[in-house]
């Protein structure tokens, strides 16, 4: 059981969602009941794998039982299995929401939804680089469904640039590949390590273009400057637990950087080292302040949401190339928390529309019980600020604090200048919605018959997820452990090639 | 045969790129297409051009790049070709529905000018 771990995350969502579809002809209970019991199997999969990750052993599966160098290898750490977890504790509360009615109206979201957390796991789990691009596809196909599922007019507009941009990228990271290839001669990404170390003069300009592609592609994923200006509009247009669970995405284009260019540029790669991080810090500083922009400009609470999913996006870029292991360490820490809060964004903003009809913030209306949605979006606020005491205060503080002294300038100025940005935009969100009413009376009939409270799974997702949050405050030390233990593993790459050389197959011999 | 493989990708992706700019969806779809064709052909020139031999062992023959085509590109080719049919499946019906719903063909929903008129 435990030697298949890693391969069981990715084909236990995959059954799972095979088997959805078989019941989906029964009533939805029997489809709710399915998908609740694959997704508390996942989050137990998920815990004994990050158990197993703790011990600090990489794990390399073989799949097939070939030879690292001729099969497809998964490799687990502890990055990975950090990920494969924040995966998991976000699926549930996004699975509740969407019980709370969405399900009845998207067909196959049960399928999708689980086939969705298959490409993400298989994404964070794979040690190949073709691998990553298959499961990249697999989460990408899943998530063309779950944004469209159930849409009309606007949401297929946007959805076609999503759709379009998308392939767009992929067809750029399939090029990569094929150079990758045809240059170096391997796909696994710690045998690539080793061969990045070892180019002939003549192809290293080659490698730094194709490597220079590939974090386009991996940025273009992970919504960086100028490649994110696809993620407000569709993201906002996303149906509430769809946007939630989309937050993980832009994270596993943060992932790919962080895993491919640390291993490969790391300590083997000779005068290579540290290639790309340069390039990352301005981009993801850019990215910071032109989101932060974007925040305070947003008229509807669901686009201020998709442009804190890109406030968290340059903000990890920035700490993750100080390459720097407590600066990832925080990094990682910052990851988890932001997903969390910004996914309780998302599904405050469908609560805020159904009390008041619209999120839009420049009209006044009255809100129908203010006080639920007030106190949760406050909570929220305070966490996405990085206010005192919740966990995006412990995040920004671990990653303010390491940052080396030539850098203290722009990286203190634009995280506290983007964090001030971002504190006033929410403000002025909760004023206008939650203080700003027009009496009860004097509103629009029509309007008033269609607030409604919603369904209780919406309010108790919210809540959970508030609860993640303030979880990793309360154990922020043992998170922050795991993840120094995390950013110290990814700072030694021969490690990686150690591992993955010395698994020899279990059957098949030599 | 080099030459003429290499101005095939750039011929495909110039033309490509040219559609993928362009404002009608149709056009879009077109663009990608072409895209995913240069790079199934790229990936397979990963490989080296070499004719007349085989990607699979066979009994007798030294088993060397010597005497065989490098069989893991071609296999690459393979999944990209389907990976790519199926998004231009969904991207078309997508296409479709989107003209249905917004009674337009441009990828933005309407036409600048209609909105003008």
């Amino acid at each position: 059981m435990s030697t298949h771990l890693p391969v069981l995350l990715i084909v236990w969502p995959l059954l799972v969602a095979g088997s959805l579809l078989l019941l989906e002809r029964a009533s939805i209970k029997v489809q709710r009941i399915g998908a609740w019991a694959g997704l508390v199997v996942l989050v137990a999969l998920a815990i004994s794998l990050l158990r197993q990750a703790d011990s600090g052993e990489i794990t390399v599966y073989l799949l097939g039982d070939w030879p690292a160098r001729l099969g497809i290898t998964l490799m687990v750490d502890r990055l990975s299995a950090w990920m494969v977890m924040v995966t998991a504790l976000l699926a549930v509360p996004c699975l509740l929401h969407a019980c709370g009615g969405w399900d009845r109206r998207a067909p196959h979201f049960h399928a999708l939804f689980q086939l969705q957390l298959m490409g993400i796991n298989g994404a964070f789990l794979t040690g190949d680089i073709f691998n990553l691009f298959v499961f990249f596809e697999i989460l990408l196909a899943a998530s063309y469904g779950l944004l469209l599922s159930g849409g009309r007019g606007g949401r297929i507009r946007v959805g076609f640039h999503y759709i379009a941009f998308n392939i767009a990228a992929s067809t750029l990271f399939l090029i990569t590949l094929g150079l990758l290839y045809g240059l170096l001669g391997s796909l696994n990404m710690a045998e690539l390590a080793v061969r990045i170390g070892q180019v002939t003069p003549e192809s290293r300009a080659l490698v730094q273009a194709v490597a220079g592609l590939l974090l386009v592609v991996f940025c273009a994923k992970a919504a960086l400057l100028p490649l994110y200006l696809w993620l407000p509009g569709t993201y906002g247009r996303a149906p509430a637990a769809v946007a939630a669970l989309f937050v993980i995405m832009t994270k596993v284009g943060l992932y790919s950087v962080l895993r491919v260019y640390s291993l490969w540029f790391g300590d083997l790669a000779g005068d290579l080292q540290g290639f790309a991080w340069e390039w990352l810090l301005p981009a993801g500083i850019a990215t910071l302040m032109l989101a932060a922009l974007g925040a305070l400009s947003a008229v509807r609470l669901r686009i201020l949401a998709g442009y804190l999913v890109l406030v968290s996006a340059g903000t990890l870029f920035i700490a993750i190339s100080l390459a720097r292991p407590d600066a990832v360490a925080a990094a990682l820490y910052y990851l988890a928390h932001s997903t969390f809060v910004v996914a309780s964004l998302f599904m405050i903003t469908e609560l805020v529309r159904r009390h008041r009809v619209t999120d839009r913030m420049n009209v006044v209306l009255p809100i129908l019980k203010p006080l639920v949605p007030g106190t949760l979006f406050t909570i929220a606020a305070i966490s996405v600020i990085g206010l005192p005491p919740l966990s995006g205060f412990i995040g920004k503080f671990a990653m303010l604090a390491t940052v080396p002294d030539e850098w203290v300038g722009w990286v203190w100025t634009s995280v506290l200048v983007s964090s001030f940005f971002v504190l006033v935009a929410m403000v002025r969100a909760g004023t206008k919605l939650f203080w700003d009413i027009k009496p009860e009376q004097a509103d629009d009939p029509a309007r008033k018959a269609k607030r409604r409270t919603g369904h209780w799974p919406e309010r108790v997702a919210i809540i959970v997820l508030l609860a993640y949050g303030i979880a990793l405050t309360i154990a922020a030390a043992p998170a922050m452990r795991y993840a120094q233990a995390a950013a110290g593993q990814l700072a030694e790459p021969s490690i990686y090639v150690q591992s993955v050389r010395g698994q020899a197959p279990q059957v098949r011999g030599k | 045969m080099e030459i003429a493989l290499a101005s095939a990708i750039g011929i495909l992706v110039a033309a490509g790129i040219y559609l993928l700019l362009r404002a009608r969806s149709f056009d879009v779809i077109l663009g990608l297409t072409l895209l995913s064709y240069a790079t199934n052909l790229l990936i397979f020139s990963a490989g080296r051009l070499v004719p007349g031999k085989p990607p699979v062992l066979r009994s007798g023959i030294d088993p060397t790049l010597a005497n065989h085509v490098d069989p893991i590109p071609q296999a690459l080719v393979l999944t990209a070709i389907v990976i790519s049919f199926a998004m231009t499946a969904v991207i078309l019906v997508l296409a479709m529905r989107g003209r249905a719903d917004n009674g337009s063909d441009h990828v933005d929903g309407t036409e600048s000018k209609e909105r003008d008129r």
